[in-house]
């Protein structure tokens, strides 16, 4: 999908280009990854467990 | 010459009680602010006084436009029984229908605002976790800082600029309509899926924004139904001959600090540029309502809209030429009126940064972009997980980036960049800006509270003992400052003492 696409991380091909010409980038590049990955971790831990019953719970009227 | 961009921001927060079924979000809201002004002292709510909000100018059904309402618009109604308060800060938090809402106090530039949303999200943190004392156990009330629940209700997150009366409305409605709807693609907050009938996952699996589909009509008074882009409320709240409010309900509530600081920040620019009438193009958009739908749902930032003289442009290519023009302003005109040259530099870098990332590699801005930061976390998730776009826990997921409970939060764990530190947003729950009217509102609080028996934007109601009731009016939004007041103030122990030396 394009729009998944965009926000992917440089493919380890790009990468290993990257970090030819410009090693500071990789890195931040790695980085990212592995934070992704720590975050995604995180994310599993802390998301409400039931979602389905949560995200059908949520109904907020009388807004502006 | 432009005038001084004052503004604030009004955030009406989704609210849940965990724990229950039996719960009305009126009494909860309620609840929940009384157990934050009840602890705070200084604070002006309606335990302590019987009138703490005060709504002798509150006219919500006055149109910009200059005649009145048709009878089949709905003017907002002003709703005076329930929980309004007036903090120490020169907020106001109150239950607004059925949510609780912090409006900021009057600050003087975009990045003051985003110290005292952040003060806001801090209050609203703090009272979750008061209301959780007097709450029966295993209860929990739950804030998100959003704007829709994805059935189709909405509530919004208002922006408020003050203006210079004298320049015409329809100016107004042109230039703020192009911005308002191209500025989606920074200020979007994400939302999975659509709320527009018969538009499943599979046709609109994510988009930039969370409002844009609750919006009906191009210009008009409607807040809650029929919403337009350009609101007509014409509520000054302030010197109704020199100026007016500019009362922008289009914006989703941000979570990044660099979104809300961009929001507020470009949008003044937008309107300062105005009252220097400094645009030499405006971009009149051919079906305004259907271009706010478009770039809502293009994830792709690429597709043109049409425009009033049938050529087309994208929303980056509009806000492309829209900066070069405030460059252009910025250094004719100066960045006084937007909060000085510290601070119209940063929004105007900002802006360039942004729109250069947005056009080479989105991803490269998901440290400030919200719908470019939740996105990240729904694709990393989606991979991991293999699901698709209709899993309920990437609504979930959706939903928890606006938890405001910090050990919840998703926004606070996205790596977004941060514009204040929290050390300064602790403090700014409790003081004022000392650069607007808000800092005499605030200390007098703070210092008179006993004295204080109502207050609103423009005034303040004393009792000074025996003698009637004494308002005092501010309708000048830029004095009352600590420059103007603080020395006054200083040098006056009592109230009486205070209104004797302001000839009150």
């Amino acid at each position: 999908m394009a729009e998944r696409e965009q926000i992917k991380k440089p493919s380890p091909r790009e990468n290993e280009q990257v970090a030819e010409e410009a090693p500071a980038g990789s890195e931040s590049g790695e980085k990212l990854k592995a934070e992704l990955d720590d975050l995604l971790d995180e994310i599993d831990d802390v998301l409400e467990t039931n979602a389905e019953d949560f995200v059908k719970s949520y109904i907020q009227k009388g807004g502006q | 010459m432009a005038i001084p961009k004052v503004v604030g921001v009004e955030t009406e927060l989704g609210i849940m009680v965990r724990g229950t079924n039996e719960w009305n979000p009126v009494s909860a809201s309620s609840l929940l602010i009384n157990a934050y002004v009840g602890s705070e002292t200084g604070t002006l709510d309606d335990r302590t006084s019987p009138v703490a909000w005060d709504f002798i100018d509150e006219t919500p059904g006055a149109d910009a436009r200059d005649y009145m309402a048709p009878e089949f618009a709905m003017p907002p109604e002003v709703e005076t029984h329930l929980v309004n308060a007036v903090l120490t800060n020169g907020a106001r938090y109150y239950v607004d229908h059925a949510h609780p809402e912090i409006s900021t106090p009057e600050c003087r530039d975009a990045l003051s605002a985003v110290l005292y949303d952040r003060a806001a999200e801090l209050i609203a943190v703090d009272s979750m976790e008061r209301a959780a004392e007097v709450l029966p156990e295993g209860q929990e009330i739950v804030l998100y800082k959003d704007n829709s629940d994805r059935k189709g209700n909405a509530y919004g997150c208002h922006e408020n600029f003050l203006l210079d009366r004298a320049v015409p409305f329809g100016q107004i409605v042109t230039a703020a309509t192009a911005h308002f709807v191209t500025r989606q693609i920074f200020t979007g907050a994400g939302k999975v899926g659509s709320e527009l009938p018969g538009m499943g996952a599979d046709k609109i699996p994510y988009q930039l924004t969370q409002r844009a589909e609750h919006f009906e009509e191009e210009v008009g008074l409607e807040t809650t139904l029929k919403r337009p882009i350009v609101n007509t409320r014409d509520e000054p709240h302030a010197d109704s001959q020199l100026y007016r409010r500019l009362h922008v309900i289009v914006g989703d509530a941000n979570m990044s600090q660099v979104a809300t600081f961009m929001k507020v920040g470009t949008s003044s620019i937008i309107f300062a540029m105005l009252e220097d009438g400094a645009f030499d193009r405006m971009h009149a958009l051919g079906e305004p309502v259907v271009a706010m739908h478009q770039v809502s749902h293009d994830l792709s930032l690429a597709k043109p809209l049409r425009m009033d003289d049938h050529t087309t442009a994208t929303a980056l290519e509009i806000q492309a030429d829209i900066l070069e023009q405030a460059e252009s302003w910025a250094a004719r005109f100066g960045l006084e009126s937007v909060g000085g040259d510290t601070v119209g530099r940063m929004i105007l870098d900002r802006w360039r940064t942004i729109l250069e990332g947005l056009e080479r590699d989105p991803a490269s801005v998901a440290d400030q972009v919200d719908w470019l930061a939740k996105k990240r976390l729904l694709d990393g998730f989606r991979e991991r997980h293999d699901c698709d776009w209709g899993d309920p826990r990437l609504r979930a997921l959706d939903l928890q980036y606006h938890d405001l409970r910090p050990g919840k939060s998703l926004a606070s764990r996205a790596g977004l960049e941060t514009l204040v530190d929290d050390a300064d947003a602790h403090v700014a729950k409790h003081e004022p800006p000392s650069d607007t009217r808000a800092y005499f509102r605030g200390k007098c609080l703070q210092k008179f509270s006993a004295n204080v028996v109502a207050a609103n934007w423009d005034s303040i109601v004393f009792d000074v003992g025996d003698d009637p009731l004494r308002r005092v009016p501010m309708l000048e939004p830029t004095r009352g400052t600590l420059e103007h007041v603080g020395t006054l103030l200083d040098e006056s122990p009592t109230v009486v003492e205070l209104l004797e030396k302001l000839g009150a």
